[in-house]
């Protein structure tokens, strides 16, 4: 450890820290521009500088490393001198337009300026103007705002791993642009937005839409990737305005995916509000009571064996909870929270978990990907993979692919082949990449669902497996065999026992006719042509997406946005979100309806409030009841499927099928949002260019 | 205000000829391999140069830049900065000749408004950036050049005329006008940097002091 003495204050920060970390080390506020801790030092606004103690001029802090007893004084009339004059460089060409530009009020220049600013304009001269540039359907610019701290590249060379921006031409001259214009290629572009320390990059789709103070402010989980990543949904007046990430290091660091920042102007167009019956093959909107009675009234002289349930991407484990105890009252095991007809190891909780954490990715030195394309999937998992790729070094972190890519990962790959035919070969050592995993300390496999959904998934898994355990991927303090799932809702599912029981029948099953009244809790991506005209169909759900359109009866529920829920991350972590808004007309929280609906089948479950159901899934599975995250994701769990792997099984030697076409429409709120739509046709355009 | 800009109308594509490929090689050999990065500079020269030995006009267009993104396996963006970052990196069309008056203090103060005026009489142009009518001549306004003792200059592509006036301004852009190009150097009877009109000083030769 270094002694730095701060203002008279001595600290210890560890060596090779900046002089700005060791000021923050000891309380003091340093006003910055260009520096942003996640992203590399650049050192162009120097609105940093502070005094060093024989140092013959100030120092740009963010930069300067620290020495033993060094002297650093913050708040000397020469600092303050330095600042004021800073600002007033910065403000030469900043237009004040502060009341109609969508940063005022969350605006660091804005904030410094009153903080360090000298308060009046010398500045007689000409302002100069910038172009502003088009940046696709998310990001809108107004350069001649930017003070060109050079944030946003450094964000889209290094976390987004699409170097697209730069800074042309120099001097007066000098700008922000992608030279030749197009539209920003990441998933990620979005944290621009959050990384641009003034108004020069907005949000396009929320532009004049409404000012930062005036946001009623809810914390939640994104529920468009599996990845749990950490919100704050932004409200005014009962509508959702904007969603922004929160900072948590072990789940997504500070990013947001753009599905999960700007597809929420989908959760106000084609919306459930009231429940509808189908009548002589109408769909007629009726009361609650009414469409209880209904379906009360079908299922009477049903055998339990005859019904079935299949849950959704985007479910909350309260709900899934709810219509499994109420299957299970019934008599009914058929219920299933694998839309896609995933395979899972169901022996240990760890057997479809993302076992290393998200922070194990930190730690690992090699990787391989099976069936997996982590940029769709979960992007932000995939910066964190970058991040490691540019920590580790040139040739330090080798990765290799099984499977297709749809796009680069934005680290170098070696693609070992289509097929899971590579694993075999792999596991016996034939393959070049095999010498790679052999030399890892910490190798890391990563499954994707391209892998999971196959008829042969449990031949790969084991595959995985034996791999995982011939190259010391799983000692006592590693466990480097990953699943990465997609859906937000399925390790709760999985957590919960959301799953056939021994006489159960799969989603497949269910689906081709082998019930006949199929309850779609939220389940929109199913193949809906496969239900044979005579079943039944409940659609419980808060959009009218396609499974709507079948239903019989159709319950409205709430999205994510509307409930206070929990959610599993693919890392196992509990999650809770809170309700931000009220769901739309007659739209009620999931699980209040499952409740209310068991009163009138006669089977009430023994739950009336929030608590008691969170009582009760602790009693299902103690996850639930566990703070403690990390204790969590080890506990042991009791399976109710048999995991047995049939040896029978063979290879397939179809390549594996990437599973998301379209990351920008991947469940029905998404496919209801316009901006995700724009998004995809300028995805679209670029892929033909 | 700066204007949007507009990317001049760009040639179908770019290949390096073979004059280009053997410069580029000698220039890679000078840098690592895992830093061949650091030759975008001398690969845009190599570009530009070769834009003017095919086409006559010394410029580098976007699949220039792109091309030699790939080679040195670095974004584009990259070398679009570098190149618009300098200014001797033509990002759109000049004329056959590029004439570039210094117009620094030292050369100011030696009449570089008088060069400039000679320069826009000759070729036509009226303000700096402009590429006569004709096609032969740009005419660019630059900082110094480093040549003060021979205040003014006019650089035209990569030679120095010096110690300019305007009758030799005209009869330079007369000669560049006929395919010739004149001898680089001062316009006055001086070598290099020496004094106007031969040796001023040490014109005896002293004897050495041992030899006395």
């Amino acid at each position: 450890m270094v002694r730095v003495i701060v203002d008279g204050t001595p600290v210890e920060v560890l060596p090779g820290s900046s002089v700005l970390q060791a000021c923050e080390a000891a309380g003091k506020e340093i006003p910055r521009f260009c520096y942003h801790e996640r992203l590399s030092v650049a050192g162009n606004c120097r609105m940093c500088l502070v005094e060093v103690a024989r140092a013959p001029k100030l120092v740009a802090s963010c930069g300067f490393p620290v020495a033993d007893g060094m002297e650093v004084f913050t708040d000397t009339e020469v600092v303050r001198r330095a600042r004021r004059s800073v600002m007033e460089f910065l403000l030469i060409n900043h237009p004040l337009d502060c009341p109609i530009c969508d940063q005022g009020g969350e605006c660091d220049l804005q904030d410094q300026a009153y903080g360090y600013g000298s308060g009046f304009s010398r500045y007689q001269e000409e302002k100069r103007a910038v172009t502003d540039k088009n940046l696709g359907p998310l990001i809108k610019t107004v350069m001649t705002r930017c003070i060109q701290c050079s944030r946003c590249v450094r964000f889209c060379t290094e976390i987004a791993g699409t170097p697209e921006l730069g800074l042309v031409s120099r001097g007066e001259n000098a700008e922000i642009t992608t030279y030749v214009e197009k539209a920003l290629s990441s998933e990620l572009s979005g944290n621009l937005i959050d990384v641009c320390p003034v108004g020069a990059l907005t949000a396009k789709p929320i532009a004049f839409h409404a000012r930062s103070w005036e946001y009623k402010k809810t914390d939640s989980i994104d529920v468009m990737d599996a990845l749990g990543t950490n919100i704050q949904i932004h409200a005014r007046g009962g509508e959702v305005m904007r969603i922004v990430p929160r900072v948590n290091d072990a789940v997504n660091e500070e990013w947001l995916s753009d599905k999960g920042r700007f597809s929420f102007d989908g959760l106000k167009k084609k919306r459930l509000d009231q429940p509808w019956v189908r009548v002589n093959g109408d769909l007629v909107p009726v009361t609650w009571k009414d469409a209880f009675i209904a379906l009360a009234c079908r299922l009477k002289d049903i055998s339990a064996e005859r019904i079935g349930a299949i849950a959704g991407d985007l479910c909350d484990v309260e709900s899934l909870c709810a219509l499994k105890d109420l299957f299970t009252a019934f008599g009914s095991s058929n219920f299933d929270c694998r839309q896609d007809g995933a395979w899972y190891d169901m022996s240990s909780r760890s057997g479809y978990l993302f076992n290393s954490g998200i922070t194990g990715i930190d730690q690992a030195d090699a990787l391989l990907l099976v069936g997996s394309m982590p940029r769709h999937e979960a992007p932000v998992l995939n910066a964190r993979i970058r991040k490691r790729f540019l920590e580790s070094g040139r040739e330090k972190f080798p990765v290799g692919v099984v499977g297709t890519l749809t796009a680069d990962l934005t680290y170098p790959v070696e693609m070992l082949g289509a097929g899971p035919d590579v694993l075999e070969r792999l596991l016996d050592g034939t393959h070049s990449f095999a010498d790679v995993l052999k030399k890892a300390q910490r190798p890391m496999i990563i499954m994707g669902h391209a892998a999971l959904v196959r008829a042969d998934a449990p031949k790969i898994y084991n595959l995985c497996k034996q791999l995982a355990e011939s190259y010391g991927a799983l000692t006592s303090e590693w466990n480097g065999l990953n699943v990465l799932h997609t859906a937000a809702s399925r390790v709760g599912g999985l957590d919960i026992g959301f799953l056939p029981g021994a006489q159960g029948l799969s989603t497949e099953a269910m689906l081709r006719g082998g019930v006949e009244v199929l309850w779609l809790l939220g389940a929109d991506d199913i193949p809906i042509d496969l239900i044979p005209s005579e079943t039944f169909v409940v659609y419980q759900g808060h959009h009218g997406d396609c499974a709507a359109s079948r239903a019989n009866i159709i319950f409205p529920g709430a999205a994510y946005t509307e409930k206070s829920a929990t959610y599993v991350n693919m890392a196992g972590y509990v999650q809770q979100a809170f309700r931000a808004v009220f769901a739309p007309g007659e739209a009620r929280e999931d699980w209040r309806i499952i409740r209310a609906f068991s009163e009138v089948l006669g089977h009430t479950l023994p739950y009336d409030t929030l608590e008691q159901l969170r009582a009760r899934m602790a009693d299902v599975n103690p996850i639930f009841a566990i703070d403690d995250e990390d204790k969590a994701r080890y506990l042991p769990h009791q399976s109710t499927v048999s995991t047995m792997i049939d040896e029978s099984i063979t290879l397939l030697d179809t390549p594996f099928q990437p599973i998301i076409q379209d990351y920008y429409l991947t469940n029905s709120i998404s496919r209801a949002s316009q901006t995700m739509a724009e998004c995809s046709a300028a995805c679209r355009l670029r892929t033909v260019e | 205000m700066n204007s949007a800009w507009v990317p001049p109308s760009q040639p179908d594509d770019f290949v390096f000829d073979a004059e280009s490929e053997t410069a580029i090689t000698i220039v890679l050999k000078k840098y690592p391999v895992e830093r061949k990065a650091s030759a975008v500079m001398p690969l845009l020269y190599i570009a530009q140069k070769q834009m003017s030995r095919c086409t006559g006009s010394a410029w580098v267009p976007l699949q220039a830049m792109n091309e030699i993104a790939k080679r040195l396996e670095i974004a584009p963006i990259r070398v679009y900065e570098v190149a618009s970052f300098y200014t001797m990196f033509n990002k759109r069309p000049i004329g056959r000749y590029h004439l570039q008056v210094c117009t620094t203090t030292p050369c100011w103060l030696r009449g570089s408004d008088e060069i400039v005026s000679a320069c826009r009489r000759e070729t036509g142009i009226n303000h700096f950036g402009e590429t006569s009518a004709d096609g032969l001549f740009t005419l660019t306004e630059v900082e110094c050049l480093g040549a003060c003792a021979n205040a003014p200059i006019l650089q035209v592509d990569d030679d120095f005329y010096e110690d300019m006036d305007s009758e030799s301004v005209q009869k330079l852009i007369a000669e560049l006008r006929d395919g010739r190009r004149p001898a680089p150097g001062p316009r006055v009877d001086r070598l290099n940097s020496a004094p106007e009109g031969g040796r001023k000083t040490l014109l005896t030769v002293s004897t050495p002091v041992d030899e006395q």
